[in-house]
């Protein structure tokens, strides 16, 4: 399971330390996060399943409410509040923490943060950061190729003509993201975002050719550091008497990191143009994308015609 | 199935040359190959992915080996592991 740990967070979104707390122990695995009001106001129901275990965040209300308590009461709440696994307490508008609050945390161990943003403006920029890094993730052999403005990734054994034909892709005007190597990552429940290692962005094996750089050779027209994945398009050797796609109506998917994909299958021969065929693939995508199906339509006109006759 | 740890001993890891032979030999054969660095699994058969993997001396990978000529494929990348890579 995918973690970030304290020390990441707040390098990340440069946080101050006001008490370290035991960080090395501490690992973030929800990008949800808990602004404790109904816990300051004595409300702890349900929250050692799952709220306690939130970014907890504190803004000018929470600290309002703090100061409207008596010395007693409001000591009281705060140890009660952080004698929960709390993975830290943040407090935004750079207000220093009150006395109380500094005790409790440091009673329990609790890291206490400091960030000088606004609570709301603080709270949408770490729900972000959580979310791309807790983003559920995997590697895929393949290349991935952004056509007219579609994700198309590339599927195929080695030496199909992966690479090849995104060559062909990138000299005909469309952009390279990653070359065999492509990390996918979940960004919504339906989106998937790919990418090239940071390592080998813009780099390329052409068989016969060796290793070359596709941005230096075809300019920053030519690349594009991630994208969104739309159509995956599979290469097979052609094979006789093998079953293809002739009509084009029904579907098929690729199901990756539990969003399915639209996947075509294109049989492999030499001589034939692959890049042209993406580009068929990837316009007719978008076609049916916007309602348009061509083989329903001519199937129509046949059907229409026959029965005028 | 085979499955294979090794520890990678030449000076410069599998990186440029090293990797170049490293991929022909095992282009060659049938069976998918696939070198396991970590939670990173890298297929053996792209010169880009064995070089984004990093693997510098003294890494430990795992060779992972499927099909028709795994024992014959596993004999050739563990003799040219093992051998350095006439380093």
């Amino acid at each position: 399971m995918t973690v970030v740990t304290l020390p990441e967070l707040i390098k990340d979104l440069q946080l101050e330390v006001v008490y370290e707390g035991e960080q090395n122990k501490i690992f973030i695995n929800t990008s949800d996060i808990n602004r404790p009001g109904l816990q300051l106001a004595n409300y702890f129901t349900f929250f050692a399943e799952g709220t306690a275990a939130r970014l907890q965040v504190i803004g000018l209300i929470e600290i309002a409410f703090l100061n409207n308590l008596d010395a007693k009461t409001r000591k009281e709440r705060l140890e009660k509040y952080c004698s929960y696994q709390l993975p830290c307490v943040i407090l935004c508008r750079g207000i220093d923490p009150l006395p109380d609050i500094k005790e409790a945390a440091l009673k329990h161990k609790r890291p206490l943060l400091k960030t000088d943003l606004v609570t709301t403006e603080f709270i949408n920029i770490a729900s972000n950061y959580l979310d791309s890094k807790l983003a559920p993730h995997m590697t895929q052999h393949g290349v991935l190729v952004d056509v007219y403005g579609l994700g198309v990734l590339l599927l195929g054994e080695s030496g199909i003509g992966k690479s090849e034909t995104a060559l062909e892709l990138v000299k005909r005007g469309h952009r390279l993201v990653s070359d065999d190597v492509v990390n996918i990552k979940k960004v919504a429940r339906k989106r998937l975002i790919g990418e090239a290692p940071a390592a080998i962005r813009h780099f390329m094996e052409i068989r016969g050719v060796g290793i070359i750089n596709v941005q230096a050779m075809y300019g920053v027209g030519a690349t594009i550091n991630a994208k969104g994945i739309d159509l995956i398009v599979e290469l097979e050797p052609w094979e006789k008497g093998s079953y293809c796609e002739r009509l084009g109506l029904d579907e098929t998917f690729l199901n990756l990191l539990g969003v399915d994909i639209h996947k075509i299958t294109i049989p492999v021969k030499p001589g034939r143009n692959l890049a042209i065929i993406i580009e068929a693939a990837a316009r007719d995508f978008r076609l049916k994308k916007s309602g348009y199906n061509a083989a329903q339509d001519l199937n129509e006109k046949i059907l229409a015609s026959d029965n005028k006759e | 199935m085979i499955k294979k740890e090794i520890t990678v001993t030449n000076e410069t890891g599998l990186h440029a040359r090293p990797a170049s032979m490293f991929v022909q030999k095992a282009s060659k054969f049938k069976s998918s190959i696939v070198i396991e660095k970590g939670d990173k699994t890298i297929n053996a058969k792209s010169i880009i992915s064995v070089l984004s993997g990093g693997i510098g001396k003294g890494t430990q990978i795992t060779l992972v080996i499927e099909g028709e000529d795994e024992q014959e494929a596993e004999k050739a990348l563990v003799a040219l592991i093992e051998g350095n890579f006439g380093e």
